[in-house]
């Protein structure tokens, strides 16, 4: 307790670089596996090899794709834009089959309906699909979330600062208090991006909160 | 990539205590203690919960607890805390493997959960009405049953102890990991690639022979119906994520 008073400053810029860090791949990985779920629930055929290309980067360990990544990117071994476009293969390979998933649980008549109402099939997958699977694709993203801020300390195995920086010190060190620091400001960052996630997908499906729970 | 190329075509990598056979065998004897060990814990629990229903926020919340916790924290903290009390050649050892089966225990755990949980209720009605008694129905109904998640469970757990095991190198253990963290420390890019590489083969050979033990040893009349096993994805994709 004492240390970490003493250190305010230093965890907190460690905790924003690693916010930073695990969240970019989560809104890039967003960006990415919406298109791709939507060509996986389309085109049936195509569900299989992508669902299963993006599940097999996903068995690749964090540290060996940190590792991994100067030899696609061309880049430093300590450069963080490693780290973010390992997570950005991640969070890819969990929301693919995510939003495909979300997609097709948009009930069958609700898309009729639409149609029977004379919106197109762009506006209707805007309006209509994506809102409606919100739900599911959130629950995707709050996996991807906590287990993007545990993953992202890993990186400081290779020298690129972040919350894990904390461990790497206090076990040089044989101190034990900066590792329970970081463990407890890691859960914390995990916890209010879980929470951040569900405020956003509570405030963008408003139809939801007048529904009676079942 | 001419580094990494040389390094892994270099005869002295392949050699003795400290050779690339070695280490993936180091590597391989980790996971396998701690899966053994997290099966040994984490199934039989599983199975309980399922069938009596009882504890089930608990599988939940453990398994989304375990997730934010910082896998190298834990690991570091761990050997801090335990290897002094320990000392000697174990003192490494054994705090690793117990933060590896801290990891896998959640994942196996939720899938004999989910699995049993996820029987078709008629079917249980069904060994109930012949008199099975409540053993009977487990072990005759809902274990054969639940073997494609309790599979699932035990696969995803694996690939978390292979990704976990290579950071166990950190704390001065084997396995490839070693090659990471030599290679860094040696300047040694090529080292640090080969290793990384051989680390992402072998989890996706691992995750492969899984695949495949998974289809064998799965019931016939469970299998090959793809309605049942999406829905069986969905159930564990249910039971994993957080509510």
């Amino acid at each position: 307790m004492k240390w970490f008073l003493g250190h305010l400053g230093q965890v907190g810029s460690l905790m924003v670089n690693h916010a930073v860090l695990a969240v970019a791949p989560l809104v890039i990985g967003l960006l990415l596996a919406v298109p791709l779920g939507w060509l996986a629930q389309r085109y049936r055929w195509l569900r299989t090899p992508l669902i299963a290309g993006t599940g097999l980067l996903y068995t690749i360990p964090s540290l060996a794709l940190f590792i991994l990544m100067p030899l696609v990117l061309g880049t430093g071994i300590l450069d963080p834009v490693n780290v973010v476009v390992a997570l950005t293969v991640y969070t890819v390979a969990l929301l693919v089959r995510t939003v495909a998933d979300g997609l097709a649980s948009v009930p069958q008549e609700v898309l009729q309906a639409a149609t029977a109402m004379g919106i197109g099939n762009v506006r209707r997958f805007w309006s209509v699909e994506l809102p409606l699977a919100v739900p599911v694709i959130a629950a995707g993203l709050r996996v991807a979330a906590v287990s993007n801020v545990s993953i992202v300390s890993v990186a400081a195995l290779l020298g690129i600062p972040q919350l894990g920086s904390l461990f790497t010190d206090g076990f040089a060190r044989a101190f034990l208090d900066p590792i329970v620091v970081g463990i407890i400001a890691c859960i914390v960052l995990a916890l209010v991006l879980d929470l951040a996630i569900i405020a956003i997908s509570r405030a963008v499906t408003p139809w939801r909160r007048t529904q009676v729970p079942a | 990539m001419n580094l990494l190329w040389r390094w892994l075509t270099d005869p002295a990598s392949w050699e003795g205590s400290a050779g690339i056979p070695a280490r993936v065998a180091e590597h391989l004897a980790y996971s396998a203690s701690t899966l053994v060990l997290a099966a040994l814990i984490g199934i039989p629990l599983g199975l309980w919960i399922g069938h009596t229903g009882r504890g089930r926020v608990l599988v939940v919340n453990l398994v989304n607890g375990m997730r934010s916790v910082p896998t190298l924290g834990l690991l570091f903290a761990a050997v801090l805390v335990l290897g002094p009390l320990l000392g000697g050649d174990i003192a490494f050892l054994v705090p690793s493997i117990f933060v590896l089966v801290l990891l896998a225990v959640p994942p196996i755990l939720a899938g004999a959960y989910a699995g049993v949980e996820g029987v078709d209720p008629g079917a249980r009605d069904a060994a109930r009405g012949m008199g099975m008694s409540s053993r009977e129905v487990l072990f005759r109904v809902e274990v054969p049953c639940a073997l494609p998640l309790i599979f699932s469970g035990l696969r995803s757990a694996a690939l978390q102890v292979i990704a976990t095991a290579t950071l166990a190198a950190s704390v001065s253990l084997g396995g490839l990991g070693r090659f990471l963290i030599d290679g860094q420390a040696y300047r040694d890019y090529g080292q640090m690639a080969g290793g990384a590489l051989l680390v992402a083969v072998l989890a996706m050979l691992v995750d492969l022979v899984f695949a495949v033990v998974q289809r064998l040893v799965v019931s016939p009349g469970l299998a090959p119906a793809r309605t049942s096993r999406r829905a069986a994805r969905r159930a564990a994709a249910a039971a994993l994520s957080p509510t």
